[in-house]
């Protein structure tokens, strides 16, 4: 083999005056960057395997060890970087598309950043959620033009709508791309909280249905798993047409992954790569799209909305119009910052747009055609907190889907390396040895800390602006003032500037 | 059985197999806290010679794995095997100690034992180890306490 021309990108310092050697870090390690040297009786470790995933940090009972990107520098150069070099160094070695994992972690402006909420001072009262209730219930679906009343009840049945106590949900992500334990941990949370979870591609694995009514089933372009018990066991459908982190791009879960349960729940034969092609092959306009939105609903008798998920791209305005008008009851958009379990780098660090402007230019868009009635909005793609949270929903949002921060609750230290399938946290893998270190019970009560945390931080901030509903801040663009932008992105966002 | 036995209470340590991740972190802490420095794993690690067994036993073939230590029998076995009277239960906790001084390292409680969790402690004085509930600090095990993974937890048996 030829010399490699690259040097690791972080070394271990091992403190020789703390480590035991325990072997802890070694028997955790699935890259094997520790090992043990019986001659010398101590563990030891290769830097070049190392990918900061940090498990073992996390697990030294000694502290002994610390992860640093390596000291080593390529000739200071603010064009040529080391990651520019050593992408090349890489490919030319392979031969191969980079890839990688989690989502776009360029340096681009961040909105979210930039947008400030307003309170209440003097001339009108705030409210305090320890006394007075503040609620954060969301209806998902269509709502009608209006609404006919008899005998002080509903004359007309509404179309069917999702129940969510929080307006946050989790989006797709599939057995096959996560783990059984971390699906669990996803449903259990969704069905505890009272929100939902989604199945993404992966099918839903026969453990799973009892979560059925906090469960958003996925149709996508492979059709994996889908069958007509599987539509009737969630609470709502979503065809996904696209994702934030690779739009126009299709999915592969490698043979490896597709061991007997995910084969069997996604109906494929074992071992076999299962490879979502980049469009539906059923679906090259707005018209096919309204045919296959009008199946789902047949297939489940009208009883369940069905959900359109999209990546922003350009013209994602006039896309979710059409969407609105094919039948969807709701659109999801994925943000260029969306999450993924493996994308080509290239695509998810040059392709799409950033969510807070897709979600400010389609809510205006659906209000200036008079249908933002017809659908709900449900925005994703980095959600990292619960002011992103308020914000989204000033700017139009219905409800949230975050990924990302649920896997961190889980355990996740954002290596990017999910598309290797050896998830030190059991989270991004079907390794048994790896799949039983994310244990549900633990990670299930710690989503459920980090949304209800989340629920008093929203009850907080709605209280300061004299907001005692999420519902009465729905599209309030008044309570939003940007920070730092320029002229055009303060138009697209639909928000005047601080101070004014 | 004609007579009814008075039920003593009947503590154990239970393993949950299927979230044991093998780190052994649970070996780890036992000899942590069997060794003189409690609070200080270096110094029970660096400076004791020799280093006191690990009286939680991981069994690995992977993937399995899961940590296994003295059961604390209802009728031990080696209690009554044992020819010094040095292993014994006590009636009100139910745990199963070794005393270590009347011990003469015979290993006619391990040859008894029927899960095999007594080991020879052939440096540390010829003796034999075994769980002891961690007595010294309250009944509170250091392996369920510090595992990782929440895959050992303690069962009240009547």
């Amino acid at each position: 083999m030829a010399i490699d021309m690259t040097f690791p990108e972080f070394q271990i310092e091992r403190d020789r005056d703390k480590c035991i050697d325990c072997q802890v870090c070694a028997r955790q390690c699935s890259n094997q960057a520790h090992f043990y040297d019986e001659e010398e009786g101590i563990v030891v470790s290769d830097d070049s395997k190392c990918v900061n995933c940090l498990r073992c940090v996390t697990l030294c009972p000694t502290k002994a060890l610390t992860i640093k990107k390596h000291d080593m520098e390529f000739k200071l150069n603010a064009n040529w970087n080391e990651t520019a070099i050593k992408e090349i160094y890489k490919q030319a070695a392979t031969g191969g598309m980079l890839l990688t994992g989690m989502g776009n972690d360029r340096n681009y402006p961040i909105f979210w950043d930039h947008i400030l909420l307003n309170a209440s001072q003097v001339t009108n009262p705030s409210i305090d959620p320890l006394r007075e209730p503040i609620e954060l219930k969301t209806f998902l679906g269509s709502k009608p033009e209006r609404v006919l009343i008899e005998n002080g009840r509903l004359a007309e049945p509404l179309p069917p709508q999702l129940e969510l106590e929080i307006p946050v949900m989790f989006s797709a992500m599939s057995f096959g791309s996560i783990s059984l334990n971390a699906c669990k941990t996803l449903a259990m949370t969704a069905s505890a909280i009272g929100t939902m979870y989604n199945t993404g591609e992966g099918g839903l694995h026969k453990d799973l249905y009892k979560y059925g009514k906090n469960t958003i089933v996925q149709v996508a372009s492979g059709r994996f798993g889908v069958h007509p018990e599987y539509l009737n066991a969630g609470a709502a459908i979503e065809i996904k047409m696209g994702q934030g982190a690779k739009p126009g791009i299709g999915g592969h879960l490698p043979g490896e992954k597709v061991g007997a349960e995910v084969s069997s729940t996604r109906m494929i034969p074992l071992g076999t790569d299962a490879i979502s092609p980049a469009p539906h092959h059923d679906i090259y306009s707005i018209e096919d799209l309204k045919q296959l939105i009008y199946a789902l609903k047949e297939a489940t008798e009208y009883r369940k909305p069905v959900s359109v998920k999209i990546a922003a791209v350009h013209n994602i305005a006039a896309i979710c119009s059409g969407i609105a008008r094919a039948g969807a009851d709701i659109i999801a958009i994925d943000g260029y910052r969306g999450g993924t379990g493996s994308a080509p780098t290239r695509i998810r660090d040059n392709v799409g747009i950033p969510i807070e402007l897709a979600l400010a230019a389609v809510d205006s868009r659906l209000r200036e055609e008079g249908i933002r009635n017809r659908v709900s909005l449900v925005c994703g793609g980095s959600i990292r907190n619960s002011a992103d949270i308020i914000k989204a929903v000033a700017l139009g949002a219905d409800a949230v889907y975050v990924a990302s921060a649920a896997l961190i609750a889980m355990g996740c230290h954002m290596c990017q390396k999910c598309y290797t399938g050896k998830c030190n946290w059991g989270i991004a893998t079907q390794d048994p040895n790896l799949v039983k270190r994310l244990n549900p019970e633990i990670g299930t009560r710690r989503l459920k800390n980090l949304l209800n945390a989340w629920s008093h931080e929203m009850k907080e901030m709605l209280g300061g602006m004299g907001i005692n509903a999420i519902e009465s801040l729905r599209g309030n663009r008044l309570m939003l003032r940007g920070i730092g932008l320029m002229d055009n992105e303060l138009r697209v966002l639909g928000i005047k500037a601080a101070g004014e | 059985m004609a007579e009814l036995k008075t039920t003593i209470k009947h503590k154990k340590i239970m393993a949950k197999e299927e979230f044991c991740a093998g780190c052994r972190l649970c070996e780890v802490h036992c000899v942590l806290a069997h060794s003189k420095y409690r609070n200080d794993i270096v110094k029970a690690f660096k400076k004791i010679y020799p280093r006191p067994l690990p009286r939680i036993i991981v069994e690995e073939q992977k993937p399995i794995s899961f940590g296994i230590q003295c059961r604390h029998c209802e009728d031990p076995a080696c209690v009554k095997a044992c020819i010094t009277g040095a292993m014994s239960k006590d009636p009100e906790t139910g745990i199963v100690t070794n005393d270590e001084n009347r011990c003469i390292g015979c290993w006619t409680c391990m040859m008894s034992c029927p899960y095999g969790v007594i080991v020879q402690d052939v440096k540390g004085g010829h003796i034999a180890s075994k769980c002891d509930f961690c007595i010294d600090n309250g009944m509170d095990p250091a392996c369920v306490k510090n595992c990782p993974n929440e895959a050992l937890f303690v069962v009240d048996q009547e």
